[in-house]
Order: structure tokens, then sequence, then C-alpha cells
């Protein structure tokens, strides 16, 4: 009896913990919750100012420490596996921490500038309303207050713990080395999403439209990965990813086990990056989120099922990959179609960029599938560098306004060159770079994944998704048509002044998308420094 | 003397940023763009001076580390056909500057932004014939498509928006397509000597070696980016909508520089990196030249609008550059060469006046004119001068190089050669007919006639209704019209830089023949 005691008691013996390595991970979390005190107990005209100090203090805080873990003489050179094989903090997760935090600093930056939209892009208080007749009419309720009642009101400031949860969940995703962290970590990083989608100030329809949208099709997502996850767990006999790569090297188990529950996780883990044919959601969320969240979820959420996805594919499935190659091959080709072609039939920029995000997706999973080093590498390179292009893209998209709040309909950019030179100047820069044209971030990115693909003898597809980037450019070239070479329309929208903070945030999209562009051979070494260990 | 290269590409772009930030005052501006591409010009001649003709396939080279993850260098350097070139685009730049001195550009531009677009534009074209990296090469061939994208956009003629769009499209999708041969290209240097590389003159060592079927499409690769770029016939429609609506300047350096890229990339990819696949389908390129030759000529006698018409004689011209190239011997390749450099003049020459014409008339279609050499004298005796030239007459530039190509290619490909002789026949007729009805007969046309004082009127050169060139239009012509005459006679310091490296070429793709030296 006490021997059994004593076995038991030594079971139950808490993993090691290596506070060093995930002390990012921990501050970012410890500061989601700091972020709910604040909420609660600081007078709500204080709030923002905290949430802000604080959220800036913690990507900076973090970010440090990762830096201080990078360089450490006693971080082994692969990195390593803590909290029980969890978590790993390799290479590959410490690229794509420094990019998540860097993206999320863009992303806080957007989302804390009150002076673009008064009072902030987030409605001021909960409101029930969303069907009233005044916002069916247009702006919604609080579209009729004037802009020194916008400035006082403000905006909900609980956005901020919100991001910061968010931010942690990807954080986990990536970094998770089992399926069940991971179905967490997704499940930690989506409902934070779906709340903010919904927070917009103006257009709350639309806005709760989204909100619903995504809640509705990323719950249904998340259950086809947890199905996934169990009939992994069927075939393996465990949730670890080294466990389900060698139980598919060689064994007589159920082969029907492991490619329903590949296909139901690789289901959910699409659907987040919205890889087409799951895209269904990310024009409409896209459209109504407020565009600081849809910046974010543009460029974080994308970091996150990406490294989901190379992780999983590189962990698990890397030795049956002959078995799926063939069917994520159509899965690329659809996406890369569906967003190159319907992209070209929008006449909102913003679902315009959500459908060139779905093309995105396509030619990330390019890299993702080649199974490389190039391909990890690249994908990894690709994703930092779509990630500030598309920050300072929608960090664009919200000074372009009229009376009504953001004039995201293209008719109303004609002729914008005219009015405001530089804003048209840098959104050509970076539709070029989207288009991935030469001496930007864009074109290096492009590269190295169909380097990365040929390498693994997939060149029809890149020869498709070379096709597609030419189809795709011609809506990117529209909007550069629209705004240099059209004359500006007589109520068309004028361009507001950014604040100091929405300025940094598309400075710094624009400056790493040009320097990446240009200069990019130390962070295509950091990216290619190490692979994945489980 | 590497420098020299590397200020050729910098100082362009220098002035581009200069002139950008002068768009107030459009007279400094103006100015400013004419100093810099004049100390570009002396460049360039100190580049050709500093260039030996007997010696290294490529000189002036230098090279810095880039991307090392990809094996990807800064790296520069010319041959003789690169020189050439070079030196056509600093020549051709300040006359386009002084030709477009007095533009009329479209409501609200600034003549700062456009002489600023042009110098950017200086840098990507010496770029692309520079570089000696194939990742470099690729990244300025896209990267010059983007201030000609928008000088046709932003200053060009009514139609703007659409021939801008197709202009961009159709070099994008074509270099799109290269962009999967030069990654085929770094796949097949990392499989043959285990380090991917972009360095020309390695890949040319390695590819020669490739299995025929790799061989094959990587060139189609190449081959297609190019073949929109120069454009051969099926792949041409964009340039006449382009080079319509394209101002005056714009379209003498598309026509005449950024179309030479296509044929540059012949000979310097497409030959020597994959010699098997460019014996193996040079039948189907010469079919192509040859049915541009002909067709572009049709068309051109058939064009209403004087601007779509230079652009249907390039289409013909293009067509004899493709045979000279593809014909594989050394002959007709100086020729093609030559022949690269003169039509850049003479097309050059025949789109400015073309541009003068209009600028009086104020119409681009030839029914609007007629017997304007009444009215301006010089003008219609320089248009004829710059006709002749196109048509390849004993004396001017382009008869040499017409003439090299031809008897260069007859020995090789006698059947395309005869039926490219026709071109010949017909561009004394689109060239002459031209003529004849622009600037001969009475005074008509509904662009002149209410200028003149009516159909018939008697003309008073005293007080010109439309007035004969000016000062800045003859200085901006007779640099052209020296060079139709000087090359016409004595072509020889062109094509002794040209030669060896042709020969070069043909030797990497292992066609050399014996008649090299005598071709001059």
């Amino acid at each position: 009896m006490t021997t059994f005691l004593s076995q038991n008691v030594e079971r139950l013996q808490a993993p090691e913990i290596d506070y060093f390595a995930v002390a990012p991970l921990l501050i970012v979390l410890g500061a989601a919750c700091a972020g709910v005190l604040v909420e609660a107990f600081l007078p709500k005209a204080q709030r923002w100012a905290a949430q802000v100090v604080l959220v800036l203090a913690t990507l900076a805080a973090a970010g440090a420490l990762l830096v201080a873990y990078a360089s450490d003489e006693g971080t082994p050179d692969q990195g390593k596996t803590t909290l029980a094989g969890a978590i790993s903090v390799d290479q590959p997760t410490i690229f794509l921490w420094a990019t998540l935090l860097l993206l999320g600093l863009g992303s806080v930056l957007l989302i804390a500038d009150r002076s673009v939209e008064p009072g902030g892009a987030f409605m001021p208080e909960a409101t029930p309303s969303g069907g009233t007749y005044r916002d069916q009419a247009g702006g919604g309720a609080q579209a009729l207050m004037t802009r020194e009642q916008a400035t006082r009101f403000g905006m909900q400031t609980e956005v901020f713990p919100l991001t910061l949860f968010a931010l942690g969940g990807m954080m986990v995703f990536v970094a998770a080395n089992d399926l069940l962290t991971m179905f967490i970590a997704l499940e930690v990083l989506s409902l934070p999403l779906y709340l903010m989608c919904g927070l917009a100030r103006r257009r709350r329809l639309l806005s709760q439209e989204a909100a619903v949208k995504y809640f509705l099709l990323g719950a249904f997502a998340s259950a086809f990965f947890l199905y996934g996850v169990a009939l992994l767990y069927g075939y393996a006999g465990s949730v670890k990813l080294a466990d389900i790569a060698t139980a598919t090297s060689g064994t007589d188990r159920s082969d029907t086990l492991l490619y329903a529950g590949f296909g139901l996780l690789v289901v959910g883990l699409l659907f987040k990056a919205s890889v087409g044919p799951f895209h269904a959601w990310t024009p409409d969320v896209y459209q109504g989120a407020p565009t600081p969240v849809t910046a974010f979820m543009a460029a974080c959420t994308k970091v996150a099922a990406f490294g989901g996805i190379l992780r999983v594919l590189y962990g698990a499935f890397e030795r049956s990959s002959w078995e799926w190659q063939g069917v994520l091959w159509g899965v690329a080709i659809v996406s890369m179609v569906i967003g190159a072609v319907l992209g070209l039939t929008q006449t909102d920029v913003k679902r315009m960029i959500a459908y060139s995000s779905v093309a995105h997706a396509g030619f990330l999973l390019v890299g993702a599938i080649s199974l490389n080093e190039q391909g990890l590498s690249g994908t990894m390179f690709y994703l930092m560098a779509y990630g500030f292009t598309t920050i300072a893209a929608f960090g664009v998209v919200s000074l372009v306004r009229n009376a009504d709040g953001e004039a995201t309909h293209l008719s109303q950019w004609a002729g914008l060159a005219k009015r405001s030179p530089v804003v048209a100047g840098v959104f050509t820069f970076l539709l070029l770079a989207l288009a991935g044209l030469p001496l930007t971030s864009g074109f290096i990115g492009k590269f190295a994944v169909f380097a990365a693909a040929v390498e693994a003898d997939m060149t029809p597809l890149v020869v498709v998704a070379l096709v597609a980037s030419a189809v795709a450019a011609f809506f990117y070239l529209r909007v550069i048509v629209l705004m240099y070479f059209s004359e500006p329309a007589a109520d068309g929208p004028a361009v507001s002044v950014p604040g100091a903070f929405t300025t940094m945030a598309i400075t710094m999209g624009v400056l790493f998308t040009l320097v990446l562009g240009v200069w990019p051979p130390k962070v295509l070494e950091w990216a290619g420094t190490g692979a994945f260990i489980f | 003397m590497s420098w020299v290269l590397i200020a050729l590409l910098l100082l362009p772009l220098v002035g581009s940023l200069v002139v950008a930030f002068l768009r107030g005052n459009d007279r400094l501006a103006k100015l400013v763009a004419l100093a810099f591409s004049l100390v570009e010009l002396a460049l360039a001649v100190l580049a050709w001076t500093a260039y030996d003709p007997g010696g290294d396939r490529l000189q002036l080279t230098s090279s810095a580390e880039w991307i090392p993850t990809f094996g990807v260098h800064l790296s520069f350097g010319v041959d003789g056909i690169a020189l050439v070139m070079i030196a056509l685009v600093a020549f051709l730049v300040p006359v386009v500057i002084g030709g477009s001195w007095a533009e009329k550009l479209p409501e609200g531009r600034s003549a700062g932004g456009f002489f600023a677009l042009l110098l950017a534009m200086q840098t990507g074209m010496v770029g692309v014939f520079a570089a000696t990296d194939v990742f470099l090469f690729y990244v300025f061939f896209e990267a010059v498509l983007v201030p000609m994208y928008f000088l046709i956009g932003r200053f060009g003629g009514p139609n703007r928006q659409y021939a801008a769009m197709k202009f961009f499209l159709y070099s994008l999708l074509g270099g799109l397509i290269m962009l999967a041969s030069v990654i085929g290209l770094y796949v097949v240097s990392r499989e043959e000597i285990g380090q991917g590389t972009f360095d020309w003159a390695t890949l040319v060592t390695v590819t020669r070696d490739a299995p025929l079927s790799t061989q094959i499409w990587l060139f189609l690769g190449f081959f297609i980016a190019f073949a929109i770029k120069a454009p051969l016939v099926p792949l041409h429609t964009w340039l006449p909508d382009a080079g319509a609506e394209a101002p005056v300047g714009a379209g003498v350096l598309l026509v005449g520089i950024l179309d030479k890229i296509g044929t540059f990339g012949f000979l310097r990819y497409c030959l020597p990196l994959f010699p098997a696949a460019s014996q193996e389908l040079a039948p189907l390129v010469l079919v192509l030249a040859v049915v541009g030759i002909v067709y572009g000529s049709l068309l051109a006698v058939g064009q209403s609008d004087m601007k779509r018409f230079v652009a249907y004689t390039s289409i013909a011209h293009f067509g004899f550059i493709a045979l000279g190239i593809f014909a594989f011997s050394s002959q007709a390749g100086a020729g093609a060469v030559l022949y690269m450099v003169n039509h850049g003049i003479s097309t050059g020459m025949l789109f400015l006046v073309v541009g003068m014409v209009m600028a009086r008339g104020g119409s681009r279609l030839i029914e609007d004119y007629g017997g304007m050499a009444k009215l301006t004298p010089v003008l219609g005796g320089l248009f004829f001068v710059a006709g002749l030239s196109s048509l390849a007459l004993p004396g001017t530039n382009s008869f040499v190089s017409e003439f090299l190509v031809l008897i260069g290619s007859y020995p090789n490909e006698p059947v395309f050669t005869v039926i490219a002789a026709l071109g010949m026949v017909l561009a004394a007729l689109y060239v002459l007919w031209l003529y004849q009805r622009v600037f001969q007969g009475p005074v008509r046309g509904t662009a002149l006639v209410d200028l003149a004082g009516g159909p018939g009127a008697a003309v008073d050169p005293e007080r010109a209704p439309v007035p004969d060139l000016n000062k800045r239009e003859l200085a901006v012509l007779a640099p052209l019209v020296a060079l139709i005459l000087v090359l016409g006679f004595y072509p020889k310091p062109v094509l002794d830089v040209i030669t060896p490296s042709v020969g070069a070429t043909l030797s990497e793709v292992g066609v050399a023949d014996p008649v090299a030296q005598e071709g001059k």
C-alpha cells in the first residue's frame, strides 16, 4: 500500500519548468491578467493610458527576455523542450515568438490610436444596439457623437488584455509539442479574437455579424481539430507529435484513423490560416472587424496558424508525407486560385486584402509542404515579411476616411495620390510588396518558398503559384491605377492626419518591408538557424 | 575602373531623388535632370574608353555578397554587348530629356515627377545590362517596370490607364515565368556543384551540361519573358498600346531600350546558359522572328495612328534582331547587336519627330495631316532622315546592321533570310507612304488646315502659323542625325567592341564559325 502510494506520488511529480525559456510567454499571459485587473479597479478615465503603458512594457520585456534567452550561453544551440516536453523553445519558436511580438507591437499601436478615429476604433461602452434604424442607416449611434463626446467617452479598453491573451495563445500555439496543448492554445487565441471582431465603433451590424460568423465557423473548426486529435490519439496512443511520428513509421495500425485524424486536424489548422477552401470567413471578418483588429488577425493569426502547421507537418507527419502531400498540393492550388481570382472582383479594399491573404496563404502552404530546411526557413521569413506589410497596409486603410468613418469602397480611393501623395505612395509600395516585386520583402519571401518548393520537386505547383501571383498583381495594380491615374471623386474621402501611434505602426511596417527586401541576409540566416526539436 | 559601372548605376538614382524634391520648380528640375544625364553620358564615355575589346569576357567587374543564403551577389560587369547598350542608354536619356522639355503633361502633373521617373528608370536600365548575377538581373528586370508604368499611366495619352496596365501585366507575367527558370537555375547549380549560385559566369559552365529536357524548360522560361519584352509575335500586343499612349520621351526609351532587354537577354542568358536548347528551339524562334518581320511591316502599312505606326515598325525590326541572334553566325550576331543600337537611334528619332509633329497638330492620326513640309520644311527633312534610317537606306546606320544580319543569316538559314528580306521592301513602302501622306502635297487635314488658314491657302513662311523646329528641337535631333550618318559610314568603332563578345557568346553555344573576323 505504501509503495503504491509512494509510486503515485512520484508519478505526480510536477514537471520541470525552464522558467527562463518560457519567460516571454509567462510575461505576456501574466500581463493579460494584470490588464483585466486594471479594467476592474482603475477609473475609466485612466484605463487607456494604463493599459497602453502596460501592454507596451509587456511586449518590450517579453522581447528583451527572448533576446536574453536566445543569446544566453547556457541555451543549447537547438533550443530545448520544457514543461515535460509540452512546450518546445527551439530556434523556429524563437523566430516565430520574435515575429509575433513585433507584429503584436505594430497591431497594439494601431489599436491604441485615438486620434484617427476620435476616441479610438472601438465602441465606447457595451451597447446592446445593433439593429437600430440608425445603425442600418449608416454609421450607428456612435457616429452621431461629436468629436468631443467621442474623445471623452473613449473606448472599450478591454481590447488590450484581450489582445495580450490572444497573443499569448499564439505564442503557445507555435511552441506546442503535443496536440492537446495546441488545442488549448488554439482556444486561448481564438476566443479573444471573436470578441475583438465585434467591437467596432462604427458599422456595428457588420462588426457583430463578423464576430458571430467568425465564432460559429471557428467553433466548427475547433471541433474538427479536436476530433482529429481524438482519432490520432486512437491511432498513435499519444497526442505528442513525436509519438505520432514514431507511430507513422512502419506499423500495422489502422491507416483509416491516421488519414481521418490528419484530415480533420489539418482542416482546423487551415481554417485558422485562412487557406482556401476554408477561407469563407476571411473576407467578411476582415471587412467587419475594426481595422486595427483586422491587422492583428491578418498578421499575427497567420503567423501562429502557419507556425502550428509547420510544427505539425514537420513533427508528426513528415514520414507519411507521400500520403498527404498530394492533397495539400490541391489545397494550395485552390487557395491561390480562389484568392487571386475572387480578389479581382472585390470592390472593398478590406475584402480585397482579405482575398489577397487567402492567396498568400496558398503561397505559404507551398513553402510549408516542401518539408525541407529551405521550406521551413522560407515560410517563416515569408510570415514575417507578410505580417509587417499587412499591418502597414491596414494602418493606411484606417487613415482614408469620410464622414461615415473609413472609406473602404475602392471607388472612394480614386485620385488619392492628388490629395495625399505620401499616403498613396506608401500604400503603393505596400501593394507592390504584396504583389511580390523585387526590392520588397514580398519578393524575397516568395523567392524563398518557391525555391524550396522547386527543390522538393514541386515545380508544377510553383508554376501555378507564379501564374496566380501574376493574376493577383492585377488587383493590386488596379488600386494603384485608381490612386494615381484617376481623377479624385468630388465627394471623395479625406485622409486623416495619423496620430503618433498609427504613424509608428505604419513606419515600422514599411521599414521592415523595405529592409527585408533590400537587405534580407541577416533575417534569412536567422530563420534558417535551426530545425524543430520535439 | 570598376567604379565606373557603380557610378553609372547610382548617379541617375541620386539624380532622380534630387529632381523629385524639386517638383515645385519645373525649370530647375529640368535643368538638374539634364545635368545629371550629361554627367552620366560622360561616365559612359569613360567606361567605353576603359573597356578593352580584346580583353576578358566580362570587364569592369565588381562583386559583393548580398544574400548568402541564396548565393546572391551584387555583381556587375560588362561585355561588349552590354557596354554598347549602356552607352545607348546614356546617350538616349539626355536626348529624351531635351525632347520632353516642353512636353504638355496632363493637368496637375509636374515636370519634376516626370523627369525623376525618367532618371529612376535609367538606373534600372543600366542595372539590367550591367548585372552579372542572374538574381540581380531579375531584380532590375522587374524594377524597371515600375517607373515605366507610372510614366505611361500618369503622363500618357487618353487611354493611358489601359495601356499602362497592359504593359505592366504582360511584363510581370513574363517576369514571373522567368522567375520559375531563375529558381530552376539555382536548384540545378545546387545539384551540380553543391552550392546554389546565381553567378552568371559559373552558371554558364554548369547548365550547359544539364540534360536537354531541363535545358528546354529553363530556356522557355527565359525565352517567354524576353519574347514579351522584345516583343515577338504573338506576344507583342502590348507594345502598340503602350507605345501609342506613352508620352513621347517614355516611348523612345520603351522601344529604344526597354524592349532591347529582351534581345539582350537572348544573347546573354538564353544562348550561353542553354546552348543545346537554343539550337533545338532555334527554328521556332526563327519562325516567330520572320512572322514578326512580315506581320509587323504589314500592320505598319495599315496604321492610321503615327505612334502605333512606330510601334509596329519596331516589331518588324525586332524580328530582324531575333533572326540575327538565332541564325548562329558571328556576322549575323554582330549585325543583330549593331541593329539593337541602330534601332534605338533611328526609332528613337522617329518617335521624337512624330512627337514634334503631334506637338504642332495636336493629333496622332495620319489623316489629320498633309503637306506639312510646306509649313515646316526642316521638320519634314529630319522626319525623312529618320524614316530613311528606319528603312535601312545605304548610307544610314541601319543599312549596315540589316545587311550584316541578312548576309550573316543566309548561309545558315536561307529560307528565313529570303522571307525576311521582304521586310526591307515593305519598310520602304510603309515609311515612304507615311511621309507622303503627312508631309507632301497640298496642305490638308483637320489638324493643319485651321492653323494654316483654310484649305490650299498660300503659305507665307514669314508668319508661319505652324512653327518649324526651334533651336531646342534642332539641338535634340542633331546628335541623332550625326550618329545615323557616322554609323552609316563608319560603324567600325562599335563593331570592334561588339564582335569579340558575340564571338565569345557563339563559342559558348558551340557554333563559332571561321568567318568571324571578316564580318567587319
